[in-house]
């Protein structure tokens, strides 16, 4: 198929950017979006233009460091990481826009990469649990209900790829946040550190420049491992009762 | 020794084959003798300890965060030390071990199924083909257990029962239900739990993050690793660090055949340049190839994916009998015209014959023109995987239950519905049991360079066993190398060490010198074609089956590709910022100077061994044939300069506790 793509180049993080089209032809519905645009670097690279700056790793929808907004939508339209995305999903002539993940909290470093660091830093206020190795009891001391455990598993699927945050008008990162405070807080291991972790995970956010999030629900939608919107709940409850504890 | 007259186009007079030359033999001097099961604590109880006051005075460069890097930072961080931890994606939670599927093992015998730490010890001696250590292998199975128990602490949200105990099932072959998993994300939640216990740190101060860095560079001074060069892949700033000692935990090298089940950014480069700089790079040639890959689709893949190979459990595997049909709807071909060529050739085994043994039938079968799928090149590549017989068998709802996940996958990524469609299949490369050569501290031959993980070579002999790299990744991290590091660390604080200094200064220049190189070069061909014609010659010649013929062609070849790239690359953009073109040359140079080792390594290895098949080497019946009088042995390469040829060092393997047999599944 022949298509028409419309691609954000910015040359350094204080540039200006503009969009740039580039028309490619002769794409089979066997690509994925990225060798798609391997295929459109080749060429840039063989006419000397410096080819198009995008991040991807897995290829394989897990370690979430893919992340284009395609045509508006984050990762396009499928359920599922722009890595994952085939060309099947586009049909002949189609035009497509293709940009970064835009939010405050994710500045953009060059062409369609941008910097996350911001959710690392969520997760050092307290995305964890202590447990200092070698300190461990014994795994089966502690069984955990299987609800709890699956729900908790549900959870932690999160790649962090930050879509969510793109996809969300007020660049939230409240699922990001709340699937993190589910994983955690569906578990016994997790209860000590429970109300600490809420406080100083959303005091981070909030320091980071993201948004506040108010019911809208794109985050969801665009999640590729599709973390529910009661994530959020579950923080906004775990937040409401450590305030009340006095955390 | 096996010495031959065959030589590539350009033999060195003097040296084997003409491309290597053979040095003194080497040891393992740290692993203490005596009873096997007692042989790690005599290692930690002898290993010097380091006063805690003392400990932020120390300080250590990790390179790399997947489980054996991140997990060995975060400990390091919480016992005090200063910890430098680099990785190349924009956050050390991307490292590859986040792609792992299936589970990890560990001997917990929870089922009570017989299992023991013997048993898991045992089974690894054997899976790895007799060619791996035994005190090695026993503390792997030994620590096995904690990494449970440490991960659990976590909050890992491994797999349960409704009881709400640990839930484990039976993985690659073997007779005990003994593997820990998380659905299809064992190595997802494994890398998180890990993750978050570095980041803790990092809040705690004790380790600081370097992400988007690149290791280029290994200093050493005065015989000793003191630090690493690293290139800012965001500034393009060439940066020192310098440190009391260095670890690698940078993974695998698989990609050295361009197309592999690695992420596309997997290398050697931090490993390459510290064999460059003196460490020994044991048994480069050693190559797991995994049965269950979606085949190549067409010239643009860029990468494989692995489907669990829980699927050949259900799945029939077969190909045309008739090369005529490879082209028809596979629901047309009659049962009398297929060739279900597992089950005919190993009756009692079938579908489920070990990995090499899937993936070199498939081969054989594509060679003879019987494959299926597209062409590419000028064989069709693909076998079938059948998922026909299991839906009469337990309907499509049990078969979705099972394997849902799977097929939604395959589907995904070829547009076909293997509910409806068998699925075609063909190997990949998967995973690499080479790597820097250590001692049974995990010390390479550079003292204060220590290797964990995928990028050393220790564990798991000629073939890894399903299951066993995420444990040994965090059984190094966690358990090992913060005990064994100590030993090396109560000598130190070290004298001071100044960026001045000329060690450092030299490594530093060569950094700049090969970055102004790269942009300057400004030829015809891309950093990917030069990658992807050597993945090609890698797969051809130093694949799944290897000869002498082969391999001294693919020496030429490569050598002559090496010499092209370094004339007629072409990388475009400046060093001073994120340049993706630049950082892949980087890791492809390091490949073609790879590449050509593990061609002399699989020369000079003439026996079948692991999942490595050698054609000279073989069974009446054509199957692979171990030469233990010969090659019990681990082959530890020196390099042997810029212009010089590498120097074999051989390690013997003894065999105190298990017995050497030959496989059999016939
Ligand atoms: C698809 C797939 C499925 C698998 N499934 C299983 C399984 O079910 N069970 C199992 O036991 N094993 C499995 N394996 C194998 C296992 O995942 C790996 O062997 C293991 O995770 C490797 O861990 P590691 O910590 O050694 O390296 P990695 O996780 O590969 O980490 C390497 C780290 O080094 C960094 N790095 C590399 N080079 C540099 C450099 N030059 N400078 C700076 N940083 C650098 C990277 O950024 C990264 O952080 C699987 C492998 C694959 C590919
Ligand atoms: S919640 Fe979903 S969209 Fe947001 S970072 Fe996690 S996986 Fe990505
Ligand atoms: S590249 Fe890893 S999720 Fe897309």
């Amino acid at each position: 198929m022949n298509l028409t793509l419309k691609i954000w180049r910015q040359s350094g993080p204080k540039a200006k950017g503009e969009m740039v089209t580039y028309p490619v032809t002769d794409i089979s519905e066997d690509m994925s979006f990225l060798e798609m645009l391997d295929v459109l670097n080749e060429q840039l690279n063989a006419r000397g233009e410096e080819p198009i700056a995008f991040d991807s790793d897995c290829r394989e929808g897990i370690c979430g460091m893919c992340g284009l907004m395609i045509s508006g939508k984050a990762h396009g339209p499928e359920v599922t990481t722009t890595c994952q995305l085939h060309m099947r999903s586009f049909s002949d002539g189609d035009e497509i826009t293709i940009e970064p993940w835009r939010a405050d909290a994710f500045p953009v470093i060059k062409d369609l990469v941008v910097d996350r660091g911001s959710f690392d830093r969520i997760i050092q206020a307290g995305g964890f649990i202590s447990a200092n190795t070698g300190s461990a009891p014994e795994a089966h001391s502690v069984p955990v209900p299987k609800p709890k455990a699956d729900r908790a598993f549900m959870a932690a699927a999160c790649i962090g790829c930050g879509a969510c945050v793109a996809a969300c008008p007020n660049a939230s990162g409240m699922l990001f946040m709340g699937a993190k405070i589910t994983h955690l807080g569906e578990l016994p291991q997790g209860q000590p550190e429970r109300d600490a972790r809420v406080v100083n995970m959303v005091t981070q956010h909030d320091h980071e420049g993201f948004g506040g999030c108010t019911n809208i629900g794109e985050c969801s939608s665009a999640c590729p491992k599709e973390i529910p919107l009661d994530v959020i709940n579950q923080l906004n409850k775990d937040l409401r009762g450590a305030l009340m504890r006095g955390e | 020794m096996t010495t031959t007259s065959t030589t590539p186009s350009s033999p060195v007079p003097g040296l084997v084959h003409g491309v290597y030359a053979e040095g003194e033999p080497i040891r393992d001097t740290k692993a203490p003798a005596g009873p096997i099961d007692r042989r790690w604590n005599t290692r930690k109880f002898e290993a010097s300890l380091v006063n805690p006051a003392n400990r932020r005075k120390l300080s250590v460069i990790i390179v790399g965060t997947g489980l054996a890097g991140g997990a060995a930072a975060a400990t390091l961080g919480e016992a005090g030390y200063q910890v430098k931890s680099f990785c190349y994606q924009d956050s050390p939670r991307r490292a590859h071990s986040i792609a792992a599927q299936g589970g990890i093992n560990a001997a917990k015998n929870y089922k009570e199924d017989g299992d023991s730490v013997y048993r898991l010890f045992y089974d690894t001696v054997k899976g790895g083909d007799y060619r791996s250590r035994e005190s090695n292998v026993y503390r792997l199975a030994e620590v096995s257990t904690n990494i449970i128990d440490q991960c659990v602490a976590q909050g890992v949200p491994f797999a349960r029962e409704y009881g709400g105990l640990l839930d484990n099932r039976s993985f690659g072959g073997v007779q005990v239900s003994r593997t820990f998993y998380a659905r299809g994300q064992t190595g997802q939640q494994l890398l998180i739990g890990a993750y978050q216990a570095l980041e803790r740190q990092v809040a705690a101060g004790t380790v600081e993050m370097f992400s988007r860095h690149e290791m280029l560079e290994v200093v050493v001074v005065d015989g000793q690793a003191r630090g690493i060069i690293a290139r800012d892949l965001v500034t393009g700033e060439i940066e020192t660090h310098l440190a009391d000692a260095v670890v690698l935990a940078s993974g695998g090298y698989g990609n050295v055949f361009y197309l592999s089940t690695n992420a596309m950014g997997s290398n050697v480069t931090a490993t390459w340049r510290a064999h460059r700089k003196g460490a020994h790079f044991a048994n480069p040639c050693y190559t797991q190839i995994h049965p269950t890959c979606i085949p190549v689709a067409g010239e643009h893949q860029s990468k494989l994916t692995l489907m669990s190979e829980s699927l050949r459990n259900d799945g029939r595997i077969w190909v045309p009998k008739n090369a005529a049909d490879c082209e028809k709807d596979p629901r047309q071909i009659p049962e009398e015209d297929r060739d279900y060529y597992l089950e005919r050739i190993y009756p009692s085994f079938g579908n489920l014959v070990p990995r090499d043994i899937a993936s070199r039938q498939a081969k054989n079968v594509c060679d003879e023109g019987r494959g299926v799928g597209p062409k590419v090149g000028d064989f069709r590549r693909g076998v079938y995987l059948d998922f026909t017989d299991a839906l009469k068998r337990m309907s499509a709802e049990a078969v979705a239950e099972k394997y849902g996940n799977l097929l939604d996958m395959y589907q995904r990524i070829t547009g076909e519905n293997p509910y409806e469609v068998p699925m075609r299949i063909y190997p990949a490369v998967h995973y690499t049991m080479g790597g820097l050569w250590v001692d049974y501290d995990l010390q390479s031959s550079i003292p204060g360079l220590f290797v964990t993980g995928e990028a050393n070579f220790s564990d798991h002999g000629a073939n890894r066993l399903g299951a066993s790299a995420l444990m040994q990744g965090l059984a190094d991290g966690y358990f090992v190398l913060p005990h064994t590091i100590r030993d090396y660390l109560a000598k130190g604080p070290f004298p001071k060490l100044e960026e001045s200094h000329e060690a450092v200064v030299e490594a530093r220049a060569s950094v700049d010198a090969r970055v102004a190189k790269f942009l300057s070069i400004n030829g015809d061909r891309s950093v990917d074609s030069f990658h992807k014609e050597l993945g090609n010659i890698m797969w051809e010649f130093c694949g799944m089956e290897r000869s002498e013929e082969g391999l001294l062609k693919a020496i030429d070849l490569i050598r002559g590709l090496r010499d092209e790239f370094w004339r007629n690359v072409k990388v475009l953009g400046s060093a001073d910022t994120l340049n993706q073109s630049l950082e892949k040359a980087g890791r492809v140079a390091d490949f073609l100077e790879l590449g050509e080792l593990m061609c002399i390594d699989a020369l000079h290895r003439r026996e079948s061994c692991g999942g490595h098949f050698r054609a000279e080497s073989q069974t009446e019946d054509g199957e692979a044939l171990r030469h233990d009088d010969e090659y019990a042995y681990v082959a530890a390469w020196e390099w042997g300069g810029q212009d010089g040829a590498p120097v074999l060092h051989k390690e013997d393997l003894v065999y105190e506790f298990v017995e050497m047999k030959q496989r059999s599944y016939k």
